[in-house]
């Protein structure tokens, strides 16, 4: 399985995205942003976690619309899988890939801290590894986490099964404790807690490992 | 030509910036502060002389880039 991780001026977790599909037995290659395409063979894209572009104008708005991101948001209309994580998440959001967007957490603080999340769907290559209605621990990181839609969307995720993640106790506001969606196909994955920070024994857990391993096990290279 | 691009999050969306501003004023002493909503304010400087031409291209950079018109709404103003 082939991982693409596109680095963008500001990422900061690209490594450790990097690492986490590695440990998980994939081949790794770092996308710098200026890129206008991907590696041949790619399976699966990761857009880490960070502050691309200084968090200007909106958090991820100025990556959405840089050259990879064009390639990026291909890969995935012709049915590829694509993982956003933290600031991934919301470059995913500012492309259309996945609906709604994430606005500045209520408290208006920066949250930093390992909480607790509900699997609420076992069917995605993502989310495969664990049981639905599962608690899992995983950190966030964020400044703008509180994901907004509105309510058709809203209807929408919950009668297609597309939330993938809801926080036990809302961190930031988000709408119905979402903390993670999935694309209409099930291929394209946005959540802003971290998996890739809670993946080995040293971050302090491996809640997040499952993810991963998941991802590996599941998507038969192209 | 110049361009003012008003972006404000639209009605029925939560601003917690808004509401912290709101709270602020009422700590100070000012009154009767009902609601406070934050935007921003995109100025730009258009080689462009033609009004419409400028207004139609404002209009779609808005659409790209300048708001997310999934939260937020826009209008566009020409100098």
């Amino acid at each position: 399985m082939h991982a693409a991780v596109i680095v963008f001026p500001g990422s900061n977790c690209d490594r450790d995205m990097a690492v986490a599909f590695e440990r998980a037995g994939a081949k790794v290659s770092m996308v710098w942003h200026k890129d206008t395409a991907l590696p041949e063979g790619v399976d699966i894209v990761g857009l880490p976690g960070g502050f691309s572009f200084g968090d200007y104008l909106r958090c991820g708005a100025i990556a959405a619309n840089s050259p990879i991101c064009r390639s990026v948001v291909e890969h995935a209309n012709k049915g590829g899988y694509v993982i956003g994580l933290c600031n991934g998440f919301q470059i995913l959001a500012e492309t259309g890939l996945l609906p709604g967007a994430l606005l500045r957490n209520a408290s208006l603080k920066y949250v930093c801290r390992a909480i607790k999340l509900r699997v609420e769907t076992s069917a995605s290559v993502f989310t495969a590894g664990y049981n639905a209605g599962s608690e899992v621990t995983i950190p966030i990181a964020h400044h703008d986490g509180n994901y907004n839609a509105d309510e058709e969307t809203l209807a929408r995720l919950n009668g297609d099964d597309r939330v993938a993640f809801r926080y036990a106790v809302n961190p930031n506001g988000s709408v119905q404790d979402i903390a993670g969606v999935l694309s209409e196909n099930r291929r394209v994955l946005g959540m802003m807690p971290h998996p890739e920070r809670m993946a080995e024994s040293s971050h302090g857990g491996t809640d997040g490992a499952a993810m991963f391993r998941g991802l590996v096990d599941q998507i038969v290279h192209a | 030509m110049k361009a003012r691009v008003h972006v404000m999050l639209k009605n029925g969306v939560l601003d917690p910036q808004g509401a912290a501003v709101q709270h602020a004023l009422g700590s100070l002493g000012f009154e009767g502060v009902e609601n406070v909503r934050q935007g921003k304010v995109i100025e730009l400087e258009l080689a462009e002389t033609d009004a419409d031409k400028a207004r139609s291209t404002v209009t779609a950079m808005c659409e790209k880039l300048l708001a997310n018109t999934v939260i937020e709404s826009y209008r566009v103003e020409l100098t």
